[in-house]
């Protein structure tokens, strides 16, 4: 059985350590708030410009001043910090944020990312993303391991224009966990009842097993 | 000399031309000055390139000026929220500069600070770097970005004072205080205009030498893209 949604985000929360500022990106990636262990102190960045971003707000309380990188409306903590998206962005690009999780289109087997635009059809832009993985510490894309119509997301090269080069430090897909160093993937989890054959058979991209794989 | 104007219509008069360029605060629909795009959109005002983060939704924010065709060309980050702006960039009426988002944000910020380029790693090796200085520092390659500056620059911010010192309100600051600096002439729309003295110095976000035009909203609207809330747990 490969993992829902929940239990990649459940997964990709384990990547999450104690202090890290962290930066989730919109859909499967916004779930992983949800599943941060209690006694890990996390504090999440949202680009548009807050530190310390709280929970969905109660009914009738939500602030139209208030939201985060997804237009959704927010609350605030007791630590949160707002700036202008300029000192937000300095944060990213400077080195300053610990964690990146984000959606893919496409992931190559040196750890190329695109997502941001299929040609021909409308671009949307890319938002943070550039900067996102050009300048956080580690980045890990959360994504289903195929397209809707089955189509190879895990590449030997992507087809799609990059969002950036040699960038992605890890793959959390519904069949498991790969982790990519100096331009070679490694298969190090799977998902319950995935084979290794079935992953192959579902990627184009070379990877390595790990010697030491889990099966979860 | 009064920085205060009585309304959008009188702040934007004799500051506008056809082909201006034009910065626009906001995220989203989050911190947009709406008075004064809507000031904006009844001017006869044509040929407008617009730089901001967003282009609004087909109904309000820039949406509003690119239904009147006021705009050819934009700067932005991410446009998805706009299917009229999708049609005029698929037909080619509308021309279109992806700039990432922080490099938006340093270019505004580096032409408000006098700067003309700058180099940085975001973008190296995709379709934002073609064309552009490359530059190897200690071992990793970057590429030259420039400066942006603005005819004027239309913001929001929460409280002003009279001499134009400005402070912004939780998410609504966003690009705001970088497209003060960065216009020459910058006009602002703010909920309240204070007596000079009334604001704290110490919190100030933006001096009032950036500011040149001051007026208060009227009927702001402050729409939400997307009202996400959870119930109101049981006591």
């Amino acid at each position: 059985m490969a993992w829902t949604r929940e239990e990649m985000a459940k997964r990709a929360a384990l990547e999450i350590r104690n202090g890290y500022y962290v930066n989730l990106g919109i859909g499967i990636p916004t779930l992983v708030a949800n599943f941060i262990p209690n006694d890990v102190d996390v504090t999440l960045q949202s680009e548009n410009g807050m530190l310390g971003m709280g929970p969905f707000p109660f009914e009738g309380e939500a602030d139209a001043d208030l939201i985060n990188a997804g237009k959704q409306t927010i609350t605030e903590l007791d630590r949160t910090s707002y700036f202008s998206s300029a000192d937000s962005f300095a944060m990213i690009r400077g080195g300053h944020i610990d964690l990146s999780i984000l959606g893919a289109m496409q992931v190559s087997e040196q750890g190329d990312l695109a997502n941001w635009m299929i040609p021909g059809k409308m671009i949307k832009g890319m938002g943070g993303a550039m900067d996102l993985v050009a300048g956080v510490k580690k980045v890990v894309v959360l994504m289903d391991h195929n397209a809707r119509d089955g189509g190879i997301k895990f590449l030997k090269n992507c087809t799609l224009p990059l969002t950036g080069v040699k960038v992605v430090d890890m793959i959390i897909s519904d069949l498991g966990v790969f982790v990519i160093e100096n331009g070679t993937a490694t298969l190090t989890e799977l998902a319950s009842n995935v084979t290794i054959n079935n992953v192959k058979e579902k990627t184009g991209a070379n990877f390595k097993v790990d010697e030491n794989l889990l099966f979860l | 000399m009064s920085k205060v104007y009585k309304d959008a219509t009188a702040a934007l008069d004799g500051i506008l031309s056809d082909g201006m360029t034009l910065m626009v605060g906001g995220f989203g629909l989050c911190g947009i000055p709406e008075n004064l795009i809507a000031a904006l959109r009844d001017s006869d005002i044509k040929n407008i390139t617009a730089i901001s983060n967003n282009a609004g939704v087909d109904d309000f924010g820039l949406g509003l000026l690119l239904q009147t065709r006021q705009i050819i060309k934009m700067i932005s980050s991410y446009v998805g929220e706009n299917k009229e702006f999708e049609r005029q960039y698929l037909s080619k009426e509308l021309e279109l500069e992806f700039n990432p988002q922080g490099t938006l944000a340093e270019r505004v910020r580096a032409g408000g600070a006098g700067i003309p380029g700058f180099y940085t790693k975001t973008g190296v090796g995709t379709l934002i770097a073609e064309g552009k200085e490359h530059k190897v520092f200690n071992g990793e390659t970057y590429i030259m970005e420039t400066g942006l500056k603005a005819d004027v620059s239309l913001i929001r911010a929460w409280k002003a004072d009279k001499e134009g010192n400005l402070i912004f309100r939780k998410t609504a600051q966003n690009f705001n205080p970088t497209m003060a600096t960065a216009g020459k002439i910058t006009v602002v729309e703010v909920e309240e205009i204070l007596e000079n003295g009334e604001l704290d110095p110490d919190h100030i976000h933006t001096p009032g030498i950036f500011v040149q035009r001051i007026i208060v909203s009227r009927d702001l609207e402050k729409r939400i893209e997307q009202l996400t809330t959870r119930p109101k747990e049981a006591v």
